[in-house]
């Protein structure tokens, strides 16, 4: 217990910070979940969830400086969003497509983050393209003599394209101050990671651009953040970028559109339910005295209630405009 | 005033707004020492630095992906392909990416690059030195597409493009005539020409040729030679085709009565199909003659043999013939 207390000790991180931490991964989860139960209300036409990447993503945001640091998130990433300031109204305005969300004003799909508010780069559905864009961002921090480093996810999936390739041996060669960040799943879609990469570790090919890889349990926020925090700051040195591979496990289907019976097990899903992060971080807050059961609890109510009125508002909240899908196909000068 | 080819009004006009413009910077394959396999960069990255003229490595969907990431970071960065034909390896980062930054993120982001590439035959450049690419962008709402025929034209677009907070495609005609051997006066002052004016290179009563690129050249020496027999066609450049200038072709075309399209890319799914649909549906009543377009002919591209290439390549008589048939109709 001594041991494990130092753990978030030697990180820097108090009582208040931890439980921080945790209410932003029951809010991705809730988000999710209340998302999922839009999709199969009918209320809203598709979604895509992260549940299971809670600790991955927590941790990794948790290591970012909100505002300066430049992030490319890919579209699990509602808890990396939360801890970034995207509020789950403003979240769930994306959701059901509506003129107030932030990330497009309802012009994308559910999670294709994008705020400049946030410095939050606009993202796509075809993957890895934005891991070119994280070494041009990179590159224009560099010259531009910023402090700012660039973070960028991408799932496991994406590691098999070459943009993931071009863009990691650019950033590499020119050691731009870039974090890659990999959610690996285990599967892209439903193929499974044996039959994508020849080799066990997305982090494995580190080695071949000459940069640290890091594999490490994406289901343990602590760790997570440690490694992060460690790339990040390596990056701020000017040393260049480093490869996370952060190892979890997707819980939901890839979409509200897949089966995944088709292709795991019932069995395999059951095996990984006791890595949840959600459940070993909750341990791990009530091993060294921060949380009670029914404080844990009421943190999930709380949870739930909160999307639950997110969603409520934000079905509430006006649609674009049919001919404002007209507008933004290129720069318009300033007026109505 | 100095008089210049289209290379040397590449590498001045790179230079004189590199000069004044932290935020502009060029990335490609052999752009930085070498200074591009054309010349174009020559001398740019000795004069501004290593880290502002970048080679890149030979992989060109990163070259426009880095480009877009710095543009997003707030540079301007041009990106150089060194070939139109090798563009296609980055067609998910134009396409996807480029052309959608904007309307995607509902005007909260922006995408200003400019994207070079040498494009066009007659160089013996085979299947792979030789293409034409503008047809498979011209359906792409987002991007915007120059393609200059004079030194005269190339800088002030090429600023233009520099400038535009939109994602530009930059081709450049790189045979011997366009690129090197055609020269003509040059500002050196800065100036821009804007997107979507088209140039009327000849003027004349009798029918109109449409055509951009080096077409244009040739199209323009056929028009001379005609004059001769007394006919009088109207040369228009369009300069740009997206934005391509609408009503300078519909004001020559209801003059003239005749048109015909020039182009030096493929016929089937060329720019000539939609620039016709254009001119019936506004000019139909003004016509004397069916709209005619002379292009390459649809093989997947140029062959590498001298003859071969001959045989398929556009030149001077062919658009001689072709005016001169329609001028008769």
């Amino acid at each position: 217990m001594d041991s494990e207390q130092a753990r978030h000790e030697a990180l820097g991180l108090t009582a208040d910070d931890l439980l921080a931490m945790y209410r932003y991964m029951l809010a991705a989860r809730a988000f999710d979940e209340r998302t999922m139960i839009l999709e199969r209300q009918g209320k809203i036409p598709f979604t895509v969830t992260g549940v299971g990447h809670e600790g991955a993503q927590v941790g990794a945001a948790w290591s970012l400086r909100k505002g300066i640091d430049i992030v490319l998130p890919y579209y699990r990433d509602v808890g990396v969003m939360l801890v970034l300031g995207m509020t789950p109204y403003e979240m769930m305005l994306g959701e059901f497509a509506r003129a107030g969300d932030p990330n497009s004003g309802g012009r994308q799909m559910p999670k294709h983050w994008g705020s400049r508010r946030l410095s939050v780069i606009t993202q796509s559905s075809p993957v890895a393209t934005q891991i070119p864009h994280a070494a041009g961002l990179g590159l224009a921090a560099k010259l531009k003599g910023e402090d700012a480093i660039v973070w960028v996810s991408f799932g496991d999936g994406a590691a098999s394209k070459g943009d993931f390739h071009e863009g990691v041996s650019f950033a590499a060669i020119h050691k731009l101050p870039v974090v890659f960040f990999c959610e690996n799943n285990l599967y892209a879609i439903s193929v499974p990671l044996e039959r994508q990469s020849p080799v066990p570790n997305v982090a494995d090919r580190s080695a071949a651009y000459g940069i640290p890889g890091v594999t490490v349990d994406g289901n343990d926020v602590l760790e997570v953040y440690r490694v992060s925090l460690e790339a990040g700051e390596r990056a701020r040195r000017g040393e260049g970028p480093t490869l996370i591979e952060a190892r979890t496990y997707r819980f939901d289907p890839h979409t509200t559109n897949d089966d995944d019976r088709k292709y795991r097990s019932r069995e395999e899903i059951d095996s990984w339910r006791s890595q949840d992060p959600i459940l070993r971080f909750s341990a791990y807050l009530k091993e060294h005295g921060f949380l009670t059961e029914e404080e844990d609890l009421a943190l999930r109510e709380e949870a739930k209630a909160t999307m639950l009125e997110a969603a409520r508002a934000a079905e509430a909240a006006p649609e674009p405009d049919g001919p404002s899908a007209l507008r933004y196909v290129y720069h318009e000068e300033e007026g109505p | 005033m100095p008089v210049k080819n289209a290379i040397q009004t590449i590498r001045d006009t790179l230079h004189q707004v590199m000069a004044d413009d932290d935020r502009v910077i060029i990335i490609g394959q052999d752009v930085g020492v070498m200074g591009g396999v054309f010349g174009a960069t020559a001398g740019l990255a000795e004069e501004f630095g290593e880290h502002r003229v970048i080679d890149a490595p030979l992989a060109e969907s990163s070259i426009v992906g880095i480009a877009i990431g710095a543009a997003l970071g707030g540079l301007l960065p041009i990106a150089e392909i060194q070939f139109a034909d090798f563009i296609h390896s980055a067609v998910d980062q134009i396409i996807s990416e480029a052309a959608k930054i904007r309307y995607r993120s509902n005007n909260d982001f922006s995408c200003p690059i400019v994207i070079r590439a040498p494009y066009g035959a007659g160089i013996t450049g085979g299947l792979y030195h030789s293409q034409s690419v503008e047809a498979l962008f011209f359906s792409t709402p987002g991007l915007k597409i120059a393609v200059p025929s004079t030194p005269y034209d190339i800088k002030g677009l090429l600023r233009a493009a520099i400038y535009d907070p939109d994602p530009v495609l930059f081709f450049e005609h790189k045979n011997g005539h366009t690129y090197r051997g055609y020269k003509e006066e040059v500002p050196d002052v800065p100036y821009t020409i804007p997107f979507g004016k088209a140039a009327i290179r000849r003027e004349g009563e009798d029918l109109t040729v449409i055509s951009y690129g080096l077409m244009v050249h040739y199209a323009t020496a056929a028009a001379d030679e005609l004059a001769k027999e007394g006919v009088k066609a109207e040369v228009i450049d369009l300069r740009t085709l997206l934005p391509f200038d609408r009503e300078t072709i519909l004001e020559s075309v209801c003059k003239t009565g005749k048109v015909l399209i020039v182009h030096e890319d493929n016929l089937t799914g060329g720019i000539g199909g939609e620039l016709a649909a254009v001119i019936a549906d506004e000019a139909f009543w003004h016509l004397d003659a069916p709209i005619k377009r002379l292009a390459s002919p649809d093989i997947p591209a140029m062959p590498y043999a001298p003859s071969l290439e001959k045989h398929v390549m556009l030149n001077q008589e062919k658009i001689y013939a072709a005016m001169k048939e329609l001028a008769a109709y």
